[in-house]
């Protein structure tokens, strides 16, 4: 029977024969990912499952990157946590600050998911592994513990939404803004229950950097996982980071989807979400002139080389607006080494920028970057639910990095291009 | 964990749609584990007296895609820890659904019973058929996975992996 990628995939992890959308199968991972939020829970019910020893630790990679460095002292015992455990059971992939970064970016650039991969990972954005033509799966501590003691887990097999990339993209418009287009058409929740596959001619427009922006936010509109098409693109990148590298998964001709999509890149122009949906997308233009406090470039997917270089390119020369805070995290010790090798960090820090360590900190409302009450920020973060970043009266707006650093210039919401334009005239 | 096969009476708690794992439990709390401490601060910032309306046994009805955003298994936990013993909901997010199932906190799927039951007032679930009650209306939620029902009929997942575990049964689904 013709296969969507994520059944072929599935098929290929699961000890059933049958992964037909809508079967209760159980699926052994490649990786199972844990952080310092999710791990000490998942810790405390792996014991009380009186599990003795974890199924293959060579597949598990634990990273600490929520509260790290630790923020006080509940996250140094949560870190703590973490070093133990990997002591204990003999867990070599335990990555620290000033070693490792956040989590989905560092378990892409160490070469662990390789085409048709699986990843479970206690965290939502496990979905951003699928830029690898694998696919990635968020879950709870209760369930990563299940899969460190058995090696496995259950799923009920998800049926898939095939999303068409054509055309290439506009200046000012990349990964971000087609994650955006993404959430703006399927909405908060029309990608229950499927994978999100993308393929088609524009997908060869797009580097890895940018696809992962994208998978970033599959989970935002809903979705169980996405898988991309594999191709020349995702196989140099595993090539540089893996010694071997499987082929790459491309679905049948006539698999069955749930419905399909067809995003043409070179319609898209900068795009934006506005507080407190990462679905509330609209063009950055029609929400210019929106006064910012905070400007954010980092996160899981967003702290990439890639965004660094947009940022840098509209700073260079520039400085951040009096009253604007601009705070950019590299999402991996790798990715800060080579910004700064690039002098991108320098062009950054020269502009006013604070640079931070490789952590989910500010994403996620837990330290580095809160915002008080009545703050306004833009971020190339995933998510703008009321408090996301801080106080439940502040306000995030999701963009991509080159949105993002043309706010932290002109101290409100401006199109880069508009921007660029002004620069030159 | 409420009984499967006899009555829960609980008054309904209602939220909307799309209520994500931030507005239940807010990322600043990660660090904290102590479910007491964490059900202080279920649903502060949506209603800060969350915590002193519910009482324990009450069920909490919510719209589409209920739990969305972070995996947090903090947010189940806090539920508990406040009160709330069932979710009934239009739909769920595929995380928070396994998270809650996982800790013996039932999620029933109904978008009728979402749309018309009534805040305040109480409501029966019998769980293992699926049916829900208030007043003189009744509801069927759609039927629980295998899987699902395993989980809480062991009372949750760790009870179910700790039995699988002890009878050395981790390959492939265990049926029955």
């Amino acid at each position: 029977m013709a296969k969507t990628i994520a059944e072929k995939i599935l098929a290929r992890h699961a000890f059933e024969g049958d992964v037909s959308s809508g079967r209760i199968v159980t699926i052994a991972p490649d990786v199972l990912l844990l952080n310092d939020v999710s791990g000490p829970i998942a810790f405390d019910r792996f014991k009380a499952m009186e599990a003795r020893r974890v199924a293959s630790p060579e597949r598990v990679v634990l990273v600490a990157d929520h509260f790290a460095p630790a923020s006080d002292i509940a996250s140094a015992s949560a870190n703590r946590m973490l070093r133990e455990f990997a002591s204990t059971y003999g867990i070599a992939h335990h990555y620290e600050p000033g070693r490792g970064g956040i989590e989905h970016a560092l378990l892409a650039e160490l070469g662990m998911v390789d085409h048709g991969a699986v990843v479970f990972g206690a965290d939502s954005h496990t979905c951003t592994a699928g830029a690898l033509n694998a696919l990635g799966m968020g879950f709870g501590s209760a369930d990563l513990a299940a899969a460190l003691a058995t090696g496995s887990l259950w799923l009920r097999t998800p049926e898939t939404i095939r999303i068409d990339l054509t055309g290439s993209p506009a200046g000012f418009v990349t990964g971000k803004d087609v994650a955006l287009s993404v959430t703006r058409e399927l909405k908060e929740d029309g990608g229950l229950g499927a994978v999100l596959e993308f393929g088609g001619p524009g997908l060869a427009h797009l580097g890895m950097d940018e696809r992962f922006a994208i998978a970033n936010m599959a989970v935002e509109a809903g979705a169980d996982a996405c898988a991309f098409e594999g191709d020349e693109v995702s196989a140099a990148y595993l090539a540089t980071r893996r010694r071997d590298t499987g082929p790459p998964m491309l679905p049948d001709d006539g698999a069955h989807y749930r419905s399909r999509l067809s995003i043409d890149l070179s319609a898209l122009s900068p795009l934006i979400a506005r507080p407190p949906s990462p679905a509330s997308v609209v063009p950055v233009e029609s929400v210019a002139g929106e006064r910012v406090d905070q400007v954010y470039i980092g996160n899981c997917a967003n702290g990439s080389l890639t965004d660094l270089r947009q940022a840098a390119s509209i700073l260079k020369g520039r400085r951040v607006a009096p009253g604007v805070r601009l705070i950019v995290v590299p999402a991996t010790q790798q990715i800060m080494r080579t910004a700064m090798a690039e002098g991108l960090l320098e062009i950054l820090a020269a502009a006013g920028a604070v640079i931070g360590p490789s952590t989910c900190g500010a994403c996620f409302g837990g330290h580095f970057g809160i915002l008080a009450a009545g703050e306004t920020a833009v971020a190339t973060t995933n998510r703008n639910f009321r408090g996301r970043m801080g106080h439940p009266d502040s306000h995030v707006f999701l963009a991509s990095a080159w949105t993002a650093a043309a706010a932290a210039v002109a101290g409100k919401i401006v199109s880069p291009a508009t921007l660029s334009r002004d620069a030159d005239a | 964990m409420i009984p499967i096969d006899a009555d829960h009476i609980g008054r309904v708690y209602r939220v909307g749609d799309h209520v994500d794992t931030d507005a239940i439990l807010p990322g600043r709390y990660l660090a904290l584990r102590d479910p007491e401490e964490l059900g202080r601060h279920c649903f502060e910032a949506l209603d800060p007296q969350f915590c002193t309306r519910v009482k324990a046994g009450d069920i909490l009805v919510a719209g589409r895609n209920f739990g969305c955003g972070s995996s947090r298994e903090h947010a189940p936990i806090a539920l508990l820890a406040a009160g709330i013993r069932a979710v009934i909901a239009a739909s769920a997010a595929r995380i928070f659904y396994r998270n809650a199932i996982n800790l013996g906190l039932p999620v029933l799927i109904s978008p009728n019973a979402s749309a018309q039951m009534k805040a305040g007032e109480p409501a029966t679930i019998r769980l293992g058929a699926g049916l829900i009650r208030q007043g003189d209306a009744s509801w069927r939620a759609d039927p629980l996975d295998g899987e699902v029902a395993a989980i809480l009929a062991a009372g949750g997942l760790v009870e179910r992996t700790r039995r699988r575990l002890a009878n050395h049964d981790t390959r492939g689904t265990a049926h029955g």
